[in-house]
């Protein structure tokens, strides 16, 4: 057996020592380890997608001595390792673009515990990714929403404990409903092993009366999934958490942590029932026609919102409904399409939340539009990224999002049903309209000259505000150059994939296309 | 003047508890300036907010009603379904009982654990149970960045006068009774938990249960000798370097086991006589490992529930 099929469990067993590493270490020790391991984990990624492309079929690693239907195994293919590179990358980018932040919102004394939970993160990450087991999918979906729950946590500030205790408590209904739906599977089919339970489930189909049974257990495993993941109903958690937290939480937030669920119920789909058996089941069209409520009413209420970060955050939420879409259109180019989407809102909405609290850094610290108005002429870097986000994020040509909304459209021509088509071209137009008025709305707002420079500040605000002109100003923080290098970096490397997706999303395609195929 | 208090309670003027459950009398002008401010704070936000709030939650409250019986209709109507589908407890089902059958049968031989569940949890599915004791040290950490006081969470040296008020309310430590209690009976406590830790292959226990019983043990002992008894012991570095060890052995001798058992190498590790002490291979020190682990959350978070840092070192007292 060649050698780097160990790495996939390299990886996850890595992430596991490292968390515990940190906890020992000093804060910015945990930093500078936590920075080179990741690297690392690239590295080993890397190497996993290198080798599955090169001989073109996935491999399953058996995880101890028992082989399938009696221990753990995990499974890699095209896919799993281009996500894996994916999302370890914006995840480092995360941590060194919001650094500064870091500083600034956690205490001190508690910095290696944050990178604690942070690896503890990668490790789920990695385990969803990996897995091959619908139970140590749970595991680490546990893992994933408790450290979650914690980088959110970790700003201490009023606001943010109650959007994290809102976010536990229905992050904790979506796990309880997603446990149910595993119970029911494994009580139907007797096992937890993904590939021996799709060959019962086939039986079980086959067999009078079983697919409503199906349908019923994946019900309530989507239900649960959709919870974590900000699905349309249930994407009112959303501006609380990704709007309070700080940046570097709300980046992996956003782009990894629910696009990991994400990920773990279209592994559900594929490799669990297997996806001629889903795309017969009507949970599909209940998925298509949320995805685009979600679209439209995320960009609603994020036209609606006054304040920079939970705009974002709302637009989070239409995004991802493009991704449900995608996966409810039952369209092998949907799919595409969907994953396409995961990728490149995984690359620009975590590099939109590290840049926000820059252009507020500059304000005042005032996240609301009249105080940011000019932003973007005293921070210019942060505006020029900003701009081009939103750009993406409106799908402007060249960019990421650009080619997703081509895909999304394309599927629907080539899907050939009428009822999918036109709900789908209809949802785009509007959807692209009204992301085009809040994002744009905001890149006009941060480039017109108004309130400049020196003049905003925080308590210059509340004084305003508060009629009491005494309140002192405070010193300005001055940032250092390591730490205007890290983000830097980070901005850059995040814009480059951003471009790379647009400009050469067929590769990008090809390589989901591959990873698809190998994937049931 | 006790006599006279008794004598009020017997003509029913006076509630002799009524101290005691309203805290020491004396200190409590503070606390009543508190709620006082707390009430004029609120009647605030009902004068100004009251009439938005309750025209938008009458709306809500009516949708939100139906919405719920709605929702629990419906999921009770899909799990009485199912639950009338699914193969009965018991019941002969071949497709349900592959898996099982062979962690029955082979289980001893395969795993050298007489108790089948242990070699269940720490052989065959030893990947699921690492992320699960995983679990546990997340909650811990998230536990510890929510309640170890800092300079964020302990702003003012009037929480702190509060602090030391309710920490001091009731010593149980200074307890004859208790103490002498506690003395009898955390030996036993933590004896009984180290068996069922180091017999956890053999009879039913293992890591997770023998750690609670220890973890319960340290509270106890915690309660009825002083934090200080323990802190004596359990400092903060002892306590990392505890869920340190156990974790990293843990993952890297299971990373070690996946790692032969994927290669097809021999992994070296014996499995012992089934019933004896050392036998079931790994899992006497996995048991171990876990076992401390759960001891050293469930201790946690009594500690950090409690007074807001793990083995006294203070991380806010200098600020």
């Amino acid at each position: 057996m060649d050698f780097i099929r160990n790495f996939p469990l390299f990886t996850i067993i890595l992430s596991l020592f490292s968390s515990v590493l940190c906890m020992l270490l000093d804060g910015r020790w945990a930093k500078r380890y936590t920075v080179c391991y990741e690297c690392l984990l690239i590295a080993l990624s890397g190497a996993v997608l290198w080798y599955v492309s090169a001989t073109g079929e996935p491999f399953t690693y058996v995880m101890g001595e028992f082989p399938a239907p009696w221990g753990n195994e995990i499974r890699a293919g095209v896919l799993e390792a281009l996500l894996a590179v994916v999302f370890l990358t914006v995840l480092l980018c995360s941590v060194l673009g919001g650094w500064r932040f870091l500083l600034i919102d956690v205490e001190h004394s508690k910095i290696n515990l944050y990178f604690t939970l942070i690896n503890l993160l990668t490790a789920a990450l990695m385990a969803l990714i990996w897995t091959n087991d619908i139970f140590t999918g749970y595991v680490f979906l546990e893992i994933l929403t408790l450290s979650s729950c914690g980088i959110l946590i970790v700003r201490e500030i009023g606001r943010t404990t109650l959007a994290a205790v809102r976010y536990m408590v229905l992050n904790l209904l979506g796990s309880g409903l997603f446990l149910l739906g595993v119970i029911l599977l494994y009580s139907l089919t007797g096992h937890l092993l993904m590939v021996p339970m799709r060959a019962a489930i086939l039986e079980i189909v086959a067999a009078e009366g079983g697919v409503t049974t199906i349908t019923f257990s994946l019900a309530v495993l989507t239900i649960g999934l959709g919870i974590k993941s900000g699905l349309f109903p249930f994407h009112f958690w959303m501006p609380d958490t990704y709007g309070t937290a700080t940046p570097t939480s709300a980046a992996i937030l956003s782009a990894l942590a629910s696009k990991a669920y994400i990920l773990l119920l279209f592994k559900i789909y594929w490799r669990v029932v297997g996806i001629e058996v889903f795309q017969q089941l009507p949970i599909h069209y209940l998925l298509f026609g949320l995805g685009i409520l979600g679209m439209i009413f995320g960009s609603v209420s994020a036209i609606r919102e006054n304040n920079i970060h939970r705009m974002v955050a709302f637009s989070s939420a239409a995004q991802t409904g493009y991704i449900y879409m995608g996966l409810g259109m039952g369209s092998p180019l949907g799919y595409v399409a969907a994953l396409f989407q995961l990728i490149a809102h995984a690359v620009t909405k975590s590099l939109l939340f590290l840049t926000t609290p820059r252009l507020a850094r500059v304000s005042g610290d005032s996240l609301l539009f009249q105080n940011l108005q000019g932003s973007g002429f005293r921070d210019r870097s942060a505006g020029i990224f900003f701009t081009l986000c939103a750009l993406s994020m409106v799908g402007i040509p060249v960019f990421a999002g650009f080619s997703a909304k081509l895909f999304f459209a394309v599927a629907a021509v080539e899907s050939g049903e009428l009822g999918v088509l036109f709900p789908t071209m209809l949802a785009l137009a509007v959807s692209a309209v009204l992301n085009a008025l809040y994002f744009i709305r905001t890149v006009i707002r941060i480039y017109t000259a108004g309130r400049g420079g020196s003049e905003i500040s925080a308590p210059r605000i509340y004084a305003e505000e508060h009629n009491d002109a005494d309140s002192a100003e405070p010193l300005p923080e001055l940032e250092t150059r390591s730490e205007r290098r890290s983000y830097w970096v980070s901005a850059l490397i995040l814009t480059g994939m951003n471009l790379f997706l647009g400009l050469f999303s067929w590769v990008a395609v090809d390589f989901i296309r591959r990873g698809l195929d190998m994937f049931a | 003047m006790n006599r006279d208090k008794f004598r009020r309670w017997l003509n029913g003027e006076a509630d002799i508890m009524g101290d005691i459950l309203d805290g020491r009398t004396g200190h409590d002008l503070p606390r009543q300036d508190q709620r006082r401010l707390q009430r004029e704070a609120e009647e605030v936000a009902i004068v100004h907010m009251g009439r938005v709030i309750h025209s938008e939650r009458r709306l809500f409250s009516a949708w939100y009603r139906v919405a719920a019986v709605l929702c629990c209709l419906t999921l009770m109507a899909v799990f009485l379904y199912m639950v009338a589908h699914i193969t009965r407890y018991g019941a002969e089902n071949p497709r349900v009982a592959e898996v099982a059958e062979r962690y029955v049968e082979r289980g001893l031989e395969e795993t050298g654990a007489t108790n089948i569940v242990a070699g269940m949890i720490l052989d065959y599915r030893a990947f699921d149970t690492l992320g699960e004791s995983h679990v546990l040290f997340t909650a811990l950490v998230c536990v510890m960045i929510l309640l170890r006081r800092d300079r964020k969470n302990m702003r003012t040296a009037y929480e702190d006068y509060y602090r030391i008020q309710d920490e001091d309310y009731f010593p149980t430590n200074q307890d004859p009774i208790a103490r002498r209690v506690g003395g009898i009976l955390v030996p036993c406590i933590l004896l009984f938990g180290v068996y069922i830790l180091l017999n956890g292959q053999i009879s039913p226990g293992g890591g997770f249960s023998g750690g609670a019983v220890l973890g319960a043990g340290l509270v106890i002992f915690a309660s009825t000798r002083g934090d200080g008894a323990v802190d004596r012991f359990l400092t903060k570095r002892v306590f990392q370097w505890a869920a340190f060890c156990a974790l990293s052995f843990y993952s890297f001798a299971k990373g070690y086991v996946f790692f032969t058992g994927a290669n097809g190498l021999e992994n070296h590790i014996p499995k012992g006589v089934p019933g004896a002490i050392l036998s079931g291979g790994l899992i006497l020190p996995l048991d171990i490992a876990v076992g401390l682990v759960v001891a050293c959350t469930m201790f946690g978070f009594y500690s950090l529930f409690r007074r807001g840092t793990i083995g006294g070192g203070d991380e806010g007292k200098e600020a």
